[in-house]
């Protein structure tokens, strides 16, 4: 006994640095150690940044690539900040995976409905990726984004691979632009009137502020989709991981262990309470 | 093992100690220390508050001199077991730079092995509901699994109430049913001054051969009961449990929360002197060079306004947000999480309130608004 081994990281090794946006990087790590990580799409990390500060954050890569970590971070405090910076070959620490994962595997045999906001295209991205190495077994495959404005736009060139396919339905839409993008305007959820999938026989994954799930919810209940057909990936603080420290509590769920992903009839009674 | 009744006379206590000491036990037990009881380390009952009790109510605590030598003559202090086995602040590991990156450093820490003497019924109850946060999960807490196995309860069964205890509504005590290695019942009469003993496992029994002991007669029995009987009818406050769950999770917008918030100061006392109360915070820190890195565990408190943190801005910004927080996760949430109540009926929360906000009152003033109890009070 010494250390607290659940709350000890391991030494990951940044390989690429990608610039997404103007502050969100993705970082390809790998570990030092040589071992892989295995993950299931929706799951998280903590990353830390020596002596700075530990963060959580979801896997956005290919999880078929164990030996391979692939997150994307918007830079927004010390530790976001610090971790974006890291320079090739620079090292952080990582712990995990955490939490729960996007049900692909009962999506099987059904249309998916995938529907981002802003970042929260980066936590649907190893979904997506796992649909696609496997598409023969789903139905129709949808994917709705909204961002705030085109140079917003995350994983863009993806976008367009995805959108080229015969097999993939991909919409978007930015919530205000100038007048050079001939795009849709609005926000996400005013995409779900369009799309073309069996209601019936179908899961929706989604992801992005609480505020976007919540309108996106109500159109997509208008549409037919029951509850029980709707995932969604919540966020509050965490500092553990591990169901420990407290700070993800959401009415009697912890969000590190029983999200992040939830059904959504599971959290319908807590979801929206103000300041919950 | 012993399944009847001892009797030890009012020394043996001092030999009780000793004995623990002797098998390598950090003996914990009441002090007086600021004006208060606090658990911390005693070498014999000299260091005891004997003769002592206390007073309390919502948001007020004073020490009294008994008219009596008792040895457990008070009910609980502001601190309670819970910072022997979760410490307030803990390391979690150290690492060095390195060329592969960070390198943690190996560090042994010998495992304390305590004695806890004078642990109350509700104290024990508290003890195993965090048994359930930090070993009933996935993922153990190793310091406070290493230390709990080592454990030695000496339970001391209630004969008197304070003024803001409510264990019989909480079903919590007064009387120490199992978990404890021994329990005593503290029997002071005119003439007479010695304790009943139960034995609740077999290093109990082991420990009580050491020290002089028999078999306890039947009126010293019935007046060790009469004791648990005394302090389960002096119980200061009450709290009626029926269907509390569903009736905080029921009110989330109830008016009330306003209203407590108008009175409380988010100062956080509440979750500090709570026994169950379980939340940290982590903080990573480095040496002026930056070569070595830490990483701590802090006892943190929903009442801050970091708890709630998320880029950009806290969750939970009104106090009314935080104190509903504290309040439907003790009584509700935590039903749900662990499958039992957070809160023990210890009343600590009441006592040190600087403001006196009552949690009986709290649920009280709820309840009455959807039109009183739905079954029987407590």
């Amino acid at each position: 006994m010494g250390t607290f081994e659940p709350m000890v990281p391991e030494a990951y090794r940044v390989r690429k640095v990608i610039r997404e946006l103007a502050d969100t990087y993705t970082l390809e790590l790998e570990s030092v150690s040589g071992s892989p990580l295995h993950y299931a799409p929706g799951q998280f990390n903590m990353l830390y940044a020596f002596g700075v500060g530990e963060v959580p954050i979801s896997m956005s890569g290919d999880p078929s690539q164990p030996h391979l970590l692939t997150h994307t971070v918007r830079a927004v405090g010390p530790v976001t900040q610090a971790i974006c910076a890291s320079g090739r070959d620079s090292v952080v620490g990582v712990r995990g995976p955490f939490g729960t994962p996007w049900p692909v595997e009962k999506a099987v045999g059904k249309d998916v409905v995938i529907m981002a906001g802003g970042i929260g295209l980066a936590p649907l991205r190893p979904a997506i990726y796992s649909i696609l190495q496997q598409r023969e077994k789903f139905g129709k495959f949808v994917l709705l984004y909204g961002s705030r404005a085109p140079e917003n736009i995350l994983f863009e060139s993806e976008l367009h691979e995805w959108r080229s396919r015969f097999d993939t339905q991909v919409n978007l839409t930015v919530d205000s632009a100038s007048g050079n993008w001939k795009g849709n305007v609005g926000v996400v959820s005013t995409l779900i009137s369009s799309i073309d999938v069996d209601v019936s026989n179908s899961l929706v994954f989604l992801c992005g502020p609480e505020i976007m799930m919540h309108f996106s919810i109500l159109e997509l209940i208008k549409r037919g989709f029951s509850k029980n057909q709707i995932y969604l990936s919540m966020e509050r603080n965490m500092k553990c991981a591990i169901g420990f420290c407290g700070h993800c509590q959401f009415g009697p769920t912890f969000i590190c262990k029983e999200g992040a992903v939830f059904r959504f009839d599971q959290i319908e009674r807590f979801f929206r309470i103000k300041e919950i | 093992m012993a399944e009847k009744s001892q009797v030890i006379e009012r020394d043996a206590l001092d030999d009780l100690l000793k004995v623990l000491r002797e098998q390598g036990y950090e003996v914990i037990g009441p002090t007086i220390q600021e004006s208060a009881i606090v658990y911390d380390r005693i070498d014999g009952v000299s260091d005891m508050p004997v003769g002592w009790t206390d007073v309390q109510d919502g948001g007020s605590y004073r020490l009294k001199k008994r008219t009596d030598e008792s040895r457990f003559g008070y009910v609980v202090g502001p601190h309670s077991w819970k910072k022997f086995l979760f410490p307030p602040e803990l390391r979690l590991w150290r690492a060095k730079r390195d060329d592969a990156g960070f390198k943690i450093l190996e560090e042994r820490e010998q495992t304390k092995k305590y004695a806890f003497i004078g642990v109350r019924s509700c104290e024990l109850h508290a003890i195993f509901i965090q048994d359930r946060v930090f070993m009933g999960g996935k993922h153990v807490d190793p310091v406070y699994k290493s230390r709990r196995e080592k454990i030695f309860i000496v339970a001391v069964n209630c004969a008197e109430a304070g003024g803001t205890c409510f264990c019989v509504s909480m079903k919590t005590g007064p009387k120490a049913q199992s978990g404890y290695d021994l329990a005593l019942t503290e029997i002071v009469e005119r003439e007479r001054h010695y304790f009943t003993v139960e034995v609740g496992s077999e290093r109990g029994q082991e420990v009580l051969k050491e020290l002089q002991h028999r078999e306890a007669k039947h009126d010293e029995i019935s007046a060790a009961e009469g004791r648990t009987r005394n302090a389960s009818e002096q119980m200061g406050r009450t709290m009626d449990i029926n269907d509390l769950k569903e009736l905080l999770y029921r009110n989330y917008n109830h008016e009330r929360w306003e209203n407590v918030a108008e009175r409380c100061l988010s100062c956080a006392n509440c979750t500090m002197v709570c026994p169950t109360c379980f939340c940290t915070t982590v903080e990573d820190v480095t040496d002026l060079t930056g070569q070595y890195a830490e990483r701590l565990r802090r006892w943190d408190s929903c009442f801050t306004i970091d708890f709630s943190y998320i880029h950009g801005g806290s969750l939970r910004k009104s106090a009314k947000s935080r104190y509903r927080q504290w309040m439907t996760h003790k009584l509700a949430t935590w039903i749900d999480q662990f499958g039992t109540s957070g809160c023990v009926g210890c009343g600590r929360c009441i006592t040190w309130c600087p403001v006196g906000i009552d949690i009986t009152e709290e649920v009280k003033a709820i309840r009455e608004s959807e039109g009183g109890t739905h079954g029987d009070q407590t």
